[in-house]
């Protein structure tokens, strides 16, 4: 331990270990897989990385902030029924092109909403997020089915699907998009007051409550927040696909979690940060990709990420134990 | 006294209800510039709530605030911080893994365009009023670094963020060592000769009278009295207090020391303490008493299995023992009280028959049942020998006074028949009345045969209750004492890290 305390790279990796796994998954597929290690796969990751992580920028707020949100794959789901069904309401039906602008819009308000009702009910209610969630990705479920009848929309205006092959240099656009709200997030969570008073009221309630800060609308602006960055997910996975599936994020609240997790954020708040979460979800993105590349059956990469997630907070346990000084609790 | 006739801060009538609490009722307080205004009453007696009104985070139902001679009206702690008033926790109220600057200005951290924090003022100004305070930490460091000393430090490094008119210290020296709460003082009369009001909040009789002007008591939610701390006496203020005098006195006959019960060679743990020894006879009381992080508590739980021993060898009744978890301790018959008996001593939603049997609940079946029969006969029979205040076994841990839960954890292990009773800090944030209680339980109980240990910061409880004292410094025992030859000074300079031979 102290000698790895002396060169700052390693203590850095201590601090943040889900990247040295990222490190060690990184090489392994780079030798053993043949297609992993070129430009245009990693493009591909990033890419396919986007759509869990633009929601886990959101969750790393909402989870320092000591709540959870379990409702972004059903709001994914509301928003990209939106963003594909709009663009062919008739009042649009002349707009050409710019119909793609108002769905999108429209989209993203419904994210925001969505988050706006679950920051409500947390903040006004007392209860706790992981209820008020739980019953709000139930609810929102139910929503989209309504919505869409239980049926596909398929996106008419080729635009829309054009999208997600356009790229801005050499790089994709999707991944370019990614890239500019992982800083936007770190910038907000390491740099603004908003950002800190996240940390604070995670970390001590009674103490942000003491110095004035206003708890609850602080944390309705996060749900917000992850609404926002859910439907902008949803958004960006319909123009991937060019359609909107009733069924489209299912389980991604459980995919948020892991990365959110894996990067270090404490489950009971005023903990993590984005550049750990940033490795939780390339951690899960290169694992998924790499596995795929060597023709693993996609259902070992379940057993592995659950492995992993289990033995990384078994080693976060013991570390933070030792720091206890070995009080045996 | 000052000058001023103008009042810093007046409090009129107030009155503040709660569904089915009267909590205040009709209060009157005020404070001078430049004075330091003692606040006492027992614990409920009202003082937090009075506090949460001065500081915005409750509003009274009736009654003024007068500021300056201005009635105001504060609706949060960040109108009430603009105004001038400042409160100090007692309960830490930090973020722990936020730096020392954060918390300093938790809540309004300086600003730049677009919402960004200011971090070039913020240290800066937090750095300054550190060396104020004479800290010798920086305000980068994260405080669940800091020493709880350190960071009871922090929390009144608050105060002096704004120009404050009034500052109210809520039992600011319950974490402190000597030495830090003479900074502190430094610190109160600083502000006192700026002409700031000091509200001062404490137990600790000799605090009181050594820096307050006045002493205001409350009791019940009632205004009972202003002193002039010049012109009365300890007794007057507990009388006031309590509605009776206090007796003080060790009137009891000679204890009977038997066997030794507990004995502990040369134990130590890694970096906490080391080459530690001492005995217990069945009938004594040892006082354990040291400056907080002197390693007693660390002791304590290395006795009761919570942590494990690097060498040494501990016997209880003359045979050798290893214990490796709790529940070996208790089945060798060493109990440990902790130190917070809210959160390790307690399961506070609990009912009080529930948590008095905890320890024991597995064995008090009826076939695959619990035997309420058994659960109750050991609960009555604690609770009139502890004298124990509840309406009835149904009452929630929670709601009961700070002595009277104190009371239900020392029954929960009494009920367990320990050889070896390990109470740590018997009456932290205990008021008067219960203390002298639990000290007066503390000797009967090793009248009847408990071999007892006492850990305490405070030397009065430590004199009152042992029989030998032992005093630690920095993990080690420094001097052992018996309570005939034990002398205030001899045992400052032994926790201080003077040892003997320079004493003498």
């Amino acid at each position: 331990m102290q000698l790895f305390s002396e060169n700052p790279l390693l203590r850095w990796l201590m601090r943040n270990p889900i990247w040295g796994f990222v490190l060690i998954i990184f090489i392994f597929f780079s030798l053993s897989a043949d297609n992993f290690f070129n430009e245009r796969n990693l493009m591909n990751i990033v890419v396919q990385t986007s759509t869990i992580g633009l929601i886990a920028l959101g969750m790393t707020l909402v989870m320092i902030n000591g709540n959870i949100d379990l409702s972004v794959g059903a709001t994914l789901a509301l928003a990209a029924a939106f963003a594909v069904d709009v663009q062919s309401w008739a009042a649009f039906a002349t707009w050409g092109n710019w119909q793609i602008l108002p769905a999108v819009c429209i989209a993203l308000l419904v994210g925001i909403l969505m988050g706006a009702i679950n920051g409500f009910i947390v903040w006004k209610t007392g209860v706790d997020a992981f209820i008020v969630t739980l019953g709000a990705m139930l609810g929102i479920r139910g929503l989209v089915f309504v919505y869409t009848g239980e049926q596909s929309f398929y996106a008419m205006n080729f635009a829309y699907s054009d999208f997600s092959f356009m790229t801005i240099g050499p790089f994709p656009v999707l991944a370019v998009i990614f890239v500019i709200a992982v800083l936007a997030v770190h910038w907000l969570l390491s740099r603004t007051v908003h950002g800190r008073n996240t940390y604070a009221v995670g970390g001590n309630r009674e103490a942000a409550v003491n110095a004035g800060i206003r708890v609850g609308p602080h944390m309705m602006v996060n749900f917000m927040l992850i609404g926002f960055l859910a439907a902008l997910s949803g958004v960006l996975l319909s123009t991937q696909m060019g359609a909107a599936t009733p069924n489209l994020g299912r389980d991604y609240e459980l995919w948020v979690i892991t990365a959110v997790v894996l990067g270090g954020t404490k489950l009971t708040g005023g903990k993590g940060d984005i550049i750990g979460t940033l490795g939780g979800v390339l951690a899960i993105g290169i694992l998924r990709n790499g596995m795929n590349l060597m023709q693993v059956p996609a259902f070992y990469v379940y057993v592995i990420l659950g492995s992993i997630l289990i033995a990384v907070l078994f080693l976060d346990k013991r570390f933070n134990r030792a720091e206890n000084g070995g009080l045996r609790l | 006294m000052n000058t001023a006739h103008e009042p810093a801060l007046r409090l009129q009538g107030i009155v503040k209800t709660f569904p089915g609490v009267r909590a205040l009722d009709g209060v009157d307080f005020d404070v001078m510039p430049g004075e330091v205004h003692a606040l006492l009453g027992e614990n409920g007696a009202g003082k937090s709530t009075l506090m949460k009104v001065l500081a915005g985070m409750y509003q009274p139902d009736e009654g003024q605030i007068i500021i300056s001679g201005q009635a105001v009206r504060m609706s949060n702690p960040i109108e009430a911080k603009a105004q001038g008033v400042v409160l100090i926790h007692q309960e830490l109220s930090l973020v722990p893994e936020m730096s020392a600057a954060e918390n300093i200005y938790l809540g309004e951290l300086p600003r730049k365009s677009l919402g960004r924090v200011d971090w070039k003022t913020l240290e800066e100004r937090s750095n300054a009023i550190l060396k104020r305070l004479k800290c010798s930490f920086r305000a980068e460091v994260t405080v669940a670094h800091l020493s709880i000393a350190n960071q009871q430090m922090v929390e009144i490094a608050r105060a002096l963020t704004v120009d404050a008119r009034v500052v109210v210290f809520d039992e600011p020296t319950a974490s402190l060592t000597d030495a830090e709460k003479v900074v502190l003082f430094d610190i109160i009369n600083d502000l006192k000769a700026q002409g700031v009001g000091i509200v001062y909040i404490s137990h600790r009789m000799d605090e009181i009278f050594t820096l307050s002007d006045r002493i205001t008591v409350l009791r019940d939610g009632a205004y009972r009295g202003t002193l002039t701390t010049a012109k009365t006496d300890e007794d007057e203020v507990t009388r006031l207090m309590i509605g009776r005098s206090l007796d003080l006195s060790r009137n009891e006959a000679p204890p009977k020391f038997g066997d030794t019960m507990l004995e502990v060679r040369n134990l130590a743990c890694d970096g906490l303490f080391e080459d530690v020894s001492f005995s217990v006879r069945t009938g004594e009381i040892v006082g354990f008493y040291g400056l907080v992080g002197a390693g007693r508590t660390e002791i304590a739980e290395t006795l009761f299995g919570l942590r494990t021993p690097t060498a040494g060898e501990i016997y209880v009744a003359g045979e050798q023992v290893t214990i490796t978890s709790p529940r070996d301790a208790i089945a060798l018959g060493v109990s440990l009280v902790p130190e917070n008996r809210k959160e390790q001593g307690l399961v506070l939603q609990m009912n009080c028959r529930d948590n008095m049997t905890l320890p024991q609940v597995q064995d008090l079946t009826a076939g695959p049942f619990v035997a309420k029969g058994a659960e109750l006969a050991i609960f009555d029979q604690y609770r009139d020998k502890l004298a124990i205040k509840t309406p009835s076994w149904r009452q929630s841990a929670a709601v009961l006074s700070g002595g009277n839960q104190q009371k239900i954890v020392i029954g929960k292990w009494l009920s367990m028949q320990p050889r070896v009773l390990i109470v740590d800090e018997p009456t932290r944030g205990i008021d008067v009345g219960s203390k002298s209680e639990i000290h007066q339980l503390l000797r009967e109980l090793a009248a009847q045969g408990y071999a007892v240990i006492v850990i305490s910061s405070e030397m009065p409880e430590v004199l009152r209750v042992s029989d030998r004292i032992v005093a630690m410094y920095h993990g080690r025992i420094m001097r052992e004492f018996t309570i005939d030859d034990v002398t205030e000074d001899s045992l400052v300079q032994a926790i201080s890290g003077i040892g003997p031979e320079v004493a003498a």
